[in-house]
């Protein structure tokens, strides 16, 4: 009960707090890409940018793989492998975020600019998101962390739907002389609506990511179409600025973007629930 | 796919065979794939930190940039600190939601609180950051340590709730049964027997939330601010350890870094052990995920 208030007391809250900065850009602020605490001029743009490629990357990166380890988790290893192997994941999915970005900025980080980017640009230069600056940190890198850091979930979740479903349908799909892969197709496509889910939720994780986001991503507010370049999220823009924030209309501002924030996981974790629910319902 | 075409073309078969086998080794590549980060991130920290860990890290107050040495006791105490507070709001309304989602689970009340609480555990911790800011911090005109320990709480709750419902579902319904049938009431079963049943379950799902809100930083930035001298009082700043890691991290002093990297070890020692103890204590019991 407590919990249910509390969520509508949260997005009452953050609708109140930004009242400041909501009458003077109004929708304006959504749209525009200046961002100027000096002049005291606000516009969101370039955070909602770099939430979104960094995550939508990052779930590119993570589906396959996270859909991989499912089926090799649940369907093809044998149970004394299976049990150390899905620890490890989900000890993955415990890590703290600040440990990812601080192993990001220095492991990682290096890593990509010396060799990943390199690589990527002599390969597939001609495409205008491998060009630019290598600089390490950047919008790729943010995704790459963030893919790593929302596959356990993807996959525990694709675990779950895929025990959902019947193990009659594939011994079926065995008894008409279907090989071990084609089985575990149907049986992936059977659950699609459920793996969707899994990934819906995956990219809502991503999009609420802060630390580790906020050390490897660069922390430019631009729009550029090069992964390589340095960008800057929703999340980190608050968490860079909030606390030293000069005026209440930077602050505002930075509730208001919290706000869209709040919406935004809001209704993609509405969306995955309901789509995991409908699968594990009958199950 | 008819049987006739399985039977007159063996090409087709030797092709379905091929991508059988192809598709799953890139499964089993998957899998690799996804512990690689892992063991390196686990070895990487293990290596950094251990070098740089010693008894002054747990003794000694953290030193100007400039001087060698010091280390994070102040934080230490403070991520303890708020992680009591934390405990304090969380635990008791995460047990509280999980009984009666278990218990009373016929009612619409109770699904949509489920599905509340999925989607708290979604919403992002900096969020709820702000969330303590408005409601604490902007009132008492300060930083302080009760904001940052209030934020701990609130991200502590959806985890609580899940792992006592999915413990209490575990208790048999006979044992409710046989409760009421010897006329005990409701209220008195779910808390003397249904409870106790599942209490090592529940006492190893507070442990996994104070784990992940040991290493969360987000919320702390502007609740609990940080802090580079002793406080204890918790209407102050308080330091805490992730966010001293992230203040060292993004430091460019070496000597920090290496401080940064003990603390890391620290918090993945912790994650590691903890999450040992719940596989341990859970291991027949539920396969669940969180």
């Amino acid at each position: 009960m407590i919990i249910l208030a509390l969520v509508f007391y949260v997005a009452l809250e953050m609708f109140n707090d930004s009242a400041e900065s909501r009458d003077k850009f109004g929708f304006g602020f959504i749209f525009s890409s200046e961002w100027n605490p000096v002049k005291e001029d606000f516009g969101a743009l370039p955070f909602i940018y770099g939430t979104i490629v960094s995550s939508i990357v990052a779930l590119l990166i993570s589906l396959p793989v996270s859909i991989g380890v499912a089926v090799f988790l649940s369907e093809i290893v044998h149970k004394s492998v299976r049990t150390p192997i899905s620890f490890l994941i989900e000890i993955l999915a415990a890590i703290p975020s600040i440990i990812y970005g601080f192993w990001g900025i220095f492991v990682f980080a290096p890593f990509m600019r010396t060799t990943i980017q390199p690589m990527l640009e002599s390969t597939l230069g001609f495409l205008p998101f491998f060009q630019g600056n290598m600089y390490g940190t950047g919008l790729l890198t943010a995704s790459i962390i963030l893919a790593i850091m929302i596959t356990p979930i993807i996959s525990a979740i694709t675990r779950d739907v895929l025990k959902a479903i019947p193990k009659s349908q594939r011994e079926a799909a065995y008894a008409l002389g279907a090989t071990k892969w084609e089985a575990i197709k149907m049986a992936l496509l059977n659950a699609r609506s459920g793996i969707l889910g899994g990934a819906v939720l995956g990219l809502g994780r991503a999009i609420g990511e802060t630390m580790a986001v906020t050390m490897v991503i660069g922390n430019k507010a631009q729009i550029v179409a090069s992964l390589f370049e340095p960008a800057y999220s929703m999340a980190s823009v608050i968490a860079n600025e909030f606390a030293e924030a000069s005026g209440s209309l930077h602050i505002s501002s930075l509730i208001e973007v919290g706000f869209i924030l709040f919406g935004v996981t809001f209704i993609i974790n509405s969306l995955a629930r309901l789509l995991i629910y409908s699968v594990t319902r009958n199950a | 796919m008819s049987k006739d075409s399985i039977l007159k073309n063996p090409k087709n078969l030797k092709r379905r065979k091929l991508i059988n086998s192809v598709m799953i080794s890139l499964c089993v590549l998957a899998g690799l794939v996804t512990i690689i980060p892992l063991i390196y991130i686990f070895f990487y920290t293990t290596q950094s930190g251990i070098s740089s860990l010693n008894v002054d890290f747990f003794t000694q107050l953290p030193k100007p940039v400039g001087e060698e040495g010091g280390g994070m006791a102040n934080a230490i105490v403070g991520s303890l600190i708020l992680i009591s507070i934390g405990g304090l709001i969380g635990i008791p309304v995460g047990v509280l939601s999980g009984i009666y989602i278990s218990e009373y689970s016929k009612s619409f009340l109770s699904s949509i609180v489920k599905f509340t609480t999925d989607i708290l555990s979604g919403v992002p911790s900096i969020i709820i950051g702000i969330f303590a800011y408005g409601v604490i911090v902007i009132p008492m005109q300060r930083f302080s340590a009760l904001a940052g320990g209030f934020a701990l709480g609130i991200l502590m709750i959806p985890t609580v709730t899940k792992i006592t419902e999915e413990m209490l579902k575990l208790v048999p319904m006979s044992l409710r049964e046989a409760s009421l049938a010897l006329g005990v009431s409701r209220w008195k079963t779910t808390l003397k027997i249904v409870l106790t049943t599942a209490s090592s379950g529940i006492i190893t799902g507070i442990l996994l939330a104070i784990a992940r809100a040991a290493g969360e930083t987000a919320p702390l930035l502007f609740t609990a601010f940080g802090n580079s001298f002793w406080q204890t009082k918790i209407d102050q700043p308080m330091a805490a350890l992730p966010l001293q890691i992230f203040t060292y991290a993004i430091s460019p002093y070496e000597d920090w870094h290496r401080q940064a990297w003990a603390g890391a070890f620290v918090l993945i020692f912790l994650v590691f052990v903890v999450n040992l103890l719940v596989r341990f204590v859970t291991r027949n019991k539920f396969s669940g995920n969180l």
